[in-house]
């Protein structure tokens, strides 16, 4: 039995590495992509036409800080040409309201915003960057003359993840729509920072409850999707929708990759937009055949009958805490390493780390 | 907070969410970070919301357009577009 290829539906498209910010979580990989190594204007056209015809319906500009790109407002047009959904994920710093007026006329759709915390003393140190937060408030707030739709993207730990209610009552002041709220994810520079970054239990508990009566109370006003911490869970976050089966991403160089995150994982060989079409590369790509479908998994996903529920869970995380990607991500609890992970989660909790900031590169 | 729709309220599709037909996958509801497959009695509805048609005119053109009963017809695209209210995906004029 194979697997039928599938459509893709949504691409990430990071621009560069740079940004202002230093977050301490940030899902950037420690080895940084350099300015010179950057696609060009012409090849992000080409990978947005190409993606539009692969069936990519929504296209996020993100980073690093999308904005330390010039020609932003090039790429935005290109991706609004090819009739996708365009989406700007940033911290807002780097963006004034000119740009952000010429961005909004050149037909970009949707604004993700990044609040690194619900006041300016917290935001700014965890962002690394002293004024960010009121800078963010300005922008919120052109965004909303603008016009245009804004989400709040808020990632929170064990720093901030008690302060979750204010998170929420910011968005409304903001005028946001839509609100996420994403529990640290241990990739990237978060690795670093386990033992700052990690919630406790009670804690996830509590934001979770939080969560559901926000909901609840503010539906038809404020949309709230919620990552939580899968290390408490019982069952993994079904990653990316399954491997190489809505989602891809794009590296500043042109890596193409199954998710953000897959270059953790080491013996994957990845194909770049330079060498390969990306149609061919989603199909029969090595990164993306490797875990795509069912066929790949071993016990106890392989007969489990959540096995196209949660797809396994994350090949990355698998790599991480286990040192073995096809395995079941560990946060399920049919792993036999589950135990393992959880006693992880007790000791980052009991450790009290100062930040390892990510450089800006 | 729960969401209404009135018979003379205007639906509109808010900045941020629109319709998109699809070679593969027919017609969609695109907006931030949702694409919502639409059936044919969707399509339909969010076929007529053009930010001017109250729902009551709304419906009474799908009546006609399908021959069926209005009544029927509004109730099931009020709660479709009700649904699609609570996910900040449509918005009403009074």
């Amino acid at each position: 039995m194979t697997t039928p290829i599938p459509r893709p539906s949504a691409m990430l498209a990071e621009l560069t590495h740079r940004c202002p910010l230093s977050c301490p979580y940030c899902s950037n990989p420690l080895e940084l992509t350099k300015r010179e190594e950057e696609l060009t204007t012409e090849q992000w056209a080409d990978v947005f036409q190409q993606a539009a015809a692969l069936g990519v319906l929504h296209v996020h500009l993100s980073g690093g800080e999308p904005a330390a790109r010039r020609d932003l407002d090039e790429l935005t047009s290109h991706a609004v040409k090819a009739e996708l959904y365009t989406n700007l994920i940033t911290s807002g710093v780097g963006l004034t309201k000119a740009k952000l007026e010429d961005l909004a006329a050149r037909g970009l759709d949707h604004v993700q915003l990044s609040i690194q915390g619900p006041n300016a003393e917290i935001a700014d140190k965890v962002g690394g960057y002293k004024g960010g937060y009121n800078k963010k408030m300005q922008v919120a707030e052109w965004i909303a003359e603008e016009g245009l739709p804004l989400t709040v993207n808020a990632v929170m730990h064990r720093g901030n993840l008690d302060r979750l209610e204010e998170a929420i009552e910011l968005a409304m002041r903001l005028g946001a729509r839509r609100l996420e709220v994403a529990t640290v994810q241990f990739h990237g520079w978060a690795v670093k920072n386990r033992g700052a970054l990690m919630p406790t239990r009670e804690q996830v508990e509590r934001a979770t409850a939080t969560v559901a009566s926000a909901r609840e109370r503010l539906k038809g006003e404020l949309v709230i999707d919620y990552v939580p911490a899968d290390y408490y869970a019982r069952f993994p976050k079904p990653c990316m929708g399954g491997w190489g089966r809505i989602g891809l991403a794009i590296t500043p160089s042109g890596k193409v990759m199954p998710c953000h995150a897959a270059d953790s994982i080491p013996h994957l060989k990845f194909d770049n937009v330079k060498d390969r079409t990306l149609a061919d590369i989603w199909a029969f790509g090595d990164a993306f055949t490797a875990y795509r479908g069912t066929e790949w998994m071993a016990e106890p996903c392989r007969s489990c009958d959540r096995r196209e529920v949660d797809f396994g869970g994350c090949r990355c995380q698998a790599m991480a805490i286990i040192g073995d990607a096809s395995a079941t991500d560990p946060a399920c609890e049919k792993s036999p390493h589950h135990g393992e992970m959880l006693k992880l989660a007790e000791d980052f909790v009991a450790q009290d780390d100062d930040f390892t900031y990510r450089p800006n590169a | 907070m729960s969401a209404d729709l009135a018979d003379e309220a205007v639906p509109f599709l808010p900045r941020g969410v629109r319709l998109k037909e699809d070679p593969a996958r027919g017609w969609l509801l695109l907006g931030p970070e949702r694409a919502l497959t639409l059936d044919g009695v969707a399509a339909a509805v969010l076929q007529e919301v053009d930010g001017a048609r109250s729902f009551t005119e709304i419906t009474e053109i799908l009546a006609e357009k399908y021959a069926a009963p209005r009544d029927q017809i509004a109730k099931d695209a009020r709660g479709f577009l009700v649904g699609l209210m609570e996910r900040r995906l449509l918005e009403t004029k009074p």
